[in-house]
């Protein structure tokens, strides 16, 4: 398909790779440049990025609160609560991961695009991970501190949700485009979401666990990462026949 | 089988099996509650709370079975377009979805006596709570979007999804073995049950899927029924 990608909407610069011609754009070329409005819009204003670190930050911060501010209590229950709260912020700054383009009409310009739209889904994922939940990483160890998490879980906290947040981004995604002409979809997208994203967090708070307890947290991160792994393969494509539904 | 894509020829096949079925399911009750409830012996750890298993076990082994007819019909429906394999995954879920329920609330009043508690995080037990889920999901979903046709199509892709899911249930007990048994039915060397409580269990199995057809048959027939109701009332309103 010989499109000219210059018209697409929200400043997507497609122009540099040569489309202003009317060549069509390899499919590494589109890639490239949803990935980087994706991740640009994530972090301009209004945009999910700042609004998931505040959230996370928050959220955890309320924990102490809720429990009260013994150390014990609280190093106890911190790989979970950081965890749980990493996955609510992917999933309230999923929510409109599709529906932003398919409301203004730009999703079906995409879904022609030689890059078709399981890549589409993957750029897309792909950004959501690096400009959402990439600073959530970062900022773990923080939070880390202030729940007083051991001593020896830090690099495990950070490997854990390297490894395993991806998924929680992959399956998000397929939640986010079968809800996407649905108006307040979030509440229902939570429904179908959450049961599968407990694999993920068992693992991945297993394997932090493991690491604060001395014991081995191999087969913990192994199983997260095949979590992952299975995540990497459904997600795309099951977002992308899900969005083929809604677009029909 | 697209032969049965046809309403009419769905209809005449199910209209063959149903007073089957509803024989079987009949029998298989009487007989099984009878060998469940008075006819076999009471465990010698557990007493009469054994009894509950009788409901449990099967409940929940329809619980998996449900969903993987629903899995199967989903597929059927993306991939061939099949028009009734939609409605066969509508009309499963709800049934599912009454057996997750059961099996759950059975294996509480059983964990009450034998474990003290209602309910222990074990992973067996979560792991059918997250099925419990998934069939609210798909249900919701199904409710969600106004096209039929499109609801049942993200509801399929949702339903393959979530069978990944099968999986964990099966296997969460060597995973995170904690308080539940292990299996103990189905096994390489035999089952490991006495004959007299076996019996009665497979009974009742048996009795539980011919409910589960007899059930199923007739929500498809309703469903289809729907679907010429709204046709008619559409053409009267053009008409």
């Amino acid at each position: 398909m010989n499109l000219c990608w210059t018209t697409l909407p929200q400043n997507l610069k497609l122009t540099r790779h040569g489309c202003d011609r009317g060549v069509g754009m390899n499919g590494a070329g589109i890639f490239g440049a949803i990935f980087a409005r994706d991740v640009r819009l994530a972090w301009s204003q209004g945009g999910t990025g700042t609004m998931a670190l505040s959230f996370f930050l928050i959220a955890v911060t309320l924990f102490p609160f809720g429990v009260g501010p013994e150390p014990q209590t609280l190093a106890r229950i911190a790989a979970g609560v950081i965890w749980v709260v990493a996955l609510l912020a992917c999933l309230l700054s999923l929510d409109r991961l599709y529906q932003a383009d398919y409301e203004d009409g730009s999703l079906d310009d995409l879904a022609l695009s030689p890059l078709g739209l399981t890549g589409v889904a993957a750029a897309k994922i792909l950004a959501h991970w690096v400009a959402t939940i990439l600073p959530l990483v970062a900022l773990s160890p923080v939070l880390g501190m202030l729940m007083n998490l051991d001593g020896d879980a830090y690099g495990m906290l950070l490997l854990s949700l390297l490894i395993g947040t991806p998924a929680l981004s992959l399956i998000g995604s397929v939640g986010a485009a079968l809800t996407v002409s649905v108006r307040r979809g979030g509440v229902l997208m939570s429904l179908l979401v959450l049961p599968l994203y407990v694999p993920t967090l068992i693992f991945g708070v297993g394997a932090i666990d493991a690491a604060a307890g001395m014991t081995d947290a191999l087969p913990h991160l192994a199983f997260l990462g095949a979590v992952t792994l299975v995540a990497l393969v459904i997600g795309p494509v099951a977002s992308a026949a899900a969005l083929r539904l809604s677009l029909e | 089988m697209h032969r049965f894509a046809n309403p009419a020829e769905f209809n005449r096949l199910a209209d063959a099996i149903l007073p089957w079925a509803k024989v079987v399911m009949a029998a298989a009750f009487l007989y099984g509650l009878y060998l469940a409830l008075y006819a076999s012996p009471a465990d010698y750890q557990q007493g009469e709370s054994v009894r509950i298993m009788y409901i449990h076990v099967p409940a929940a082994w329809m619980a998996m079975f449900t969903y993987m007819v629903v899995a199967v019909a989903s597929f059927t429906a993306l991939v061939w377009r099949h028009p009734l394999a939609l409605l066969a995954g509508k009309a499963a879920a709800p049934i599912g979805l009454v057996f997750t329920g059961l099996a759950l609330l059975t294996g509480m009043l059983w964990g009450k006596p034998m474990w003290g508690t209602y309910w222990v995080w074990d992973g067996r037990l979560t792991s059918v709570l997250v099925l419990f889920f998934l069939y609210l999901g798909y249900m919701a979903l199904w409710r969600a979007l106004d096209e039929e046709d499109k609801a049942g199509r993200a509801a399929s892709i949702l339903a393959l999804v979530g069978v990944v899911n099968i999986p964990i249930i099966k296997f969460s007990v060597d995973w995170w073995n904690t308080l539940h048994q292990p299996a103990s039915v189905m096994r390489m060397d035999g089952p490991s049950m006495p004959v007299e409580m076996l019996w009665p269990l497979l009974t009742l199995a048996v009795a539980y899927k011919a409910y589960f057809v007899v059930v199923l048959l007739y929500r498809m027939k309703l469903e289809i029924n729907l679907r010429k109701l709204s046709v008619l009332s559409s053409l009267e309103v053009q008409g």
